[in-house]
């Protein structure tokens, strides 16, 4: 019973922070699997959300869930602007000059965000309601970890009714699987981008402000969790919505499991896994075979 | 006529060149980007309240501060920065370092170079017996660590504790320091977490529910100052340790200053061992809070970096005028054993043998204000501690330089 309660914990906190994975990489996910663009930024937009959560609180005074919406449609708004301006222009661009142009962006963020609001982390404030432990009847757990589960499950059937059951997410799948013949089908696959782009962008801010209570929040923020990102894309197989879910779920449990079992090992699990799921599918666990 | 212009281009060119001599060049070395930029900030603060609020005693010399990033806790740049200090600038001592690895990597250059170098926070407990020029205004983890051991034991009245630390020198110190006295007054260690290292914030639950599951009477933590703090305070109110009648006790990285008010209630009842905090009532300590609220803010508070950066300069200060502006390395250093000064974490003084800082230990709890700001109470005085790792001569601190 003591066991069976050490692991229930263990899944619901690994799953917790699994969520936070999920919302955030989804987007990049997409994003990947629609253009083939390696958008080494998208922490940044994670990063942009979170500060925008902490800050539309701080100043004024308005709600978390409030702040979170403001966070999404702002964020979704720059990403527009920097995509028709600056992303379009290197789509037909090599990997190389891609990855150099992003994390060259990531660096101004980081910048930016030193000078406008300080190095320093930015606490955030959830609501009381969210604050404490939940009676879950044979244990008591973090609230906030099973509000975040809840948000991560409803937002992922949310993407799979909006993907398999709207004409909008036909013409997405249609563009990851084959994009030159959706385009030949008359489909305006730089609007689709560009909507999806902004969506994926809207979902990291909202990672970034759900995730702000335990990854914290400071301008270094891209860069400490990029790996992360990238390693749930890679594992899920890029442009897989359920495939990214799987994997975050997946990471998530592992990473919490091994830390609470052999912390002695630190981070480096995870990363051996990774190299060897790689080794062994290197499409991701659920992305099609090349 | 052109004669009288000789003499007085004369009497120019001489007095530029007395007031030259009165120059003195200090090397500043700490990171002012990236994730350590707010600690760059505190040491250069600390330093600029030293030279604001006691001008008279440097007269009549001034100071000229030359600063260098060391950016991150690598080693690599901050070796270079002391290098071009030294050999470009010609700087006549040296200041800083937040990050006991550019300590480490540094030393080899600040022998090489013979010029006071005056560390104001790397603590790993060793790192003064790397160099003969090495003074240290800050602490070693063991200042802390070691007498908060047997506070546990005996003041909190615990038997049994969990340690979770950051996995990094000054974090096995700390631990090693806390484990030998604990044990030494009966307690015992139950479990040591090593959690992840010290440059990033991890995410805490999965070392917090290990802790907890082992029901220890205090959770110890010590974690590298800055963002760490937070997030620990956080995950321990939100995984219910408390309320399962777990302590958090640790040295007062957990307990900064600069981070306390943003913890909110989570942090009310932690229990700390430290050398500095904001709220000591000593009348040094006044008068730097005051001027620290008046210079950046009534929300801006100093921390123990800034005062291990604010006593360091009080340190140089003290060498320019026992060399009388020279500051020959030898003579700088031979001034500073056994000197003596107050500060605002009280009186301190500078052990002639290991050149490392005498002072008291303090132990606080958090508690809420009338203000509605979060405090720190003293609960108890721990005075003139001497670094116990090279008083008990344990592991590497028991060599020589």
């Amino acid at each position: 019973m003591i066991f069976g309660i050490d692991v229930a914990s263990m899944v619901l906190g690994g799953l917790a922070a699994g969520m936070v994975l999920f919302i955030v990489s989804v987007g990049l996910s997409v994003t990947m699997g629609l253009m083939g663009f390696v958008n080494l930024a998208h922490g940044a937009f994670a990063m942009l959300g979170g500060y925008i959560v902490v800050l539309a609180m701080k100043s004024w005074g308005i709600g978390f869930v409030p702040a979170l919406a403001v966070g999404f449609i702002l964020t979704a708004a720059v990403s527009i602007i920097l995509e028709r301006l600056l992303y379009s222009r290197l789509y037909k661009a090599a990997e190389l000059d891609q990855v150099l142009f992003t994390i060259g962006l990531v660096f101004i963020f980081i910048s930016a965000v030193t000078l406008i609001v300080g190095p320093e982390n930015q606490p955030l404030f959830i609501p009381d309601a969210l604050r404490g432990q939940l009676n879950l009847g044979i244990l008591h757990y973090r609230t906030y970890s099973i509000f975040l589960i809840v948000v991560g499950v409803t937002i992922v059937l949310g993407l799979w009714l909006g993907f398999e059951r709207t004409r909008f997410g036909a013409q997405i799948r249609a563009a990851v699987d084959n994009r030159r013949m959706t385009e030949s089908l008359g489909i305006n696959i730089d609007r689709l981008f560009t909507i999806t782009f902004a969506f994926g962008s809207g979902m990291a801010a909202l990672g970034g402000g759900l995730g702000a209570e335990f990854l914290g929040l400071d301008p270094q923020y891209p860069l400490k969790y990029l790996v992360f990102f990238l390693i749930v894309v890679a594992v899920g197989g890029p442009g897989r919505v359920f495939g990214a879910f799987y994997a975050a779920a997946l990471i998530g449990v592992l990473d919490f499991a091994l830390k609470k079992y052999l912390p002695q090992g630190g981070t480096l699990f995870i990363y051996v896994l990774t190299i060897l799921l790689l080794l062994w599918r290197p499409q991701g666990l659920f992305g099609k075979s090349a | 006529m052109i004669k009288r212009i000789l003499a007085a281009s004369a009497a120019v060119a001489m007095s530029a060149c007395f007031a030259q001599a009165q120059e003195v060049k200090i090397g500043l070395v700490a990171p002012f980007t990236g994730i350590g930029a707010e600690f760059g900030q505190q040491a250069d603060r600390g330093i600029e309240q030293y030279l604001k609020l006691n001008a008279d005693k440097i007269k009549p010399y001034t100071i000229k501060l030359i600063k260098r990033d060391d950016k991150n806790p690598s080693g690599a740049d901050s070796k270079v920065a002391v290098q071009e200090l030294l050999t470009q600038e010609n700087v006549e001592a040296l200041i800083g370092w937040i990050y006991s690895p550019n300590a480490f990597a540094s030393a080899p250059v600040v022998t090489a170079g013979k010029k006071l170098a005056i560390i104001t926070n790397a603590g790993t407990a060793h790192i003064t017996l790397t160099s003969p020029y090495w003074v240290r205004t800050s602490f070693s983890m063991w200042h802390s660590g070691f007498p908060l051991g047997e506070a546990a034991a005996k003041i909190l009245k615990a038997k049994t504790a969990v340690v979770g630390y950051s996995d990094f020198p000054p974090g096995k110190d700390e631990l090693a320091a806390f484990k030998r006295s604990f044990e030494a007054n009966g307690g015992k260690v139950i479990d040591e977490i090593p959690m992840g290292g010290p440059a990033q914030v991890p995410d805490f639950t999965p070392f917090f529910q290990r802790a907890k599951d082992a029901k220890p009477d205090v959770f110890f933590v010590f974690i590298p100052a800055g963002d760490h703090s937070a997030a620990v305070v956080k995950t321990y109110g939100a995984l219910g340790m408390k309320e399962a009648g777990i302590k958090l006790i640790g040295p007062g990285d957990i307990t900064q200053d600069t981070k306390l008010q943003a913890m909110g209630d989570a942090a009310i009842g932690l229990i700390t061992m430290h050398h500095y905090n904001a709220d000591l009532d000593n009348p040094e300590n006044k008068r730097l809070v005051a001027a620290w609220h008046k210079d950046y803010g009534a929300n801006s508070t100093p921390d123990f970096m800034a005062v291990g950066a604010y006593d360091g300069m009080a340190a140089i200060v003290h060498a320019i005028q026992a060399t009388k502006g020279k500051l020959d390395g030898d003579a700088a250093l031979a001034s500073l054993k056994g000197w003596k000064d107050v500060s605002p974490r009280g009186p301190i003084m500078i052990d002639p043998e290991t050149r490392d800082i005498v002072m008291n230990e303090y132990l606080s709890e958090v508690v809420k204000g009338a203000d509605g700001k979060l405090h720190q109470k003293l609960l108890a005085t721990i005075p003139n501690v001497k670094d116990p790792c090279k008083e008990l001569k344990v592991g590497p601190c028991a060599g020589s330089n």
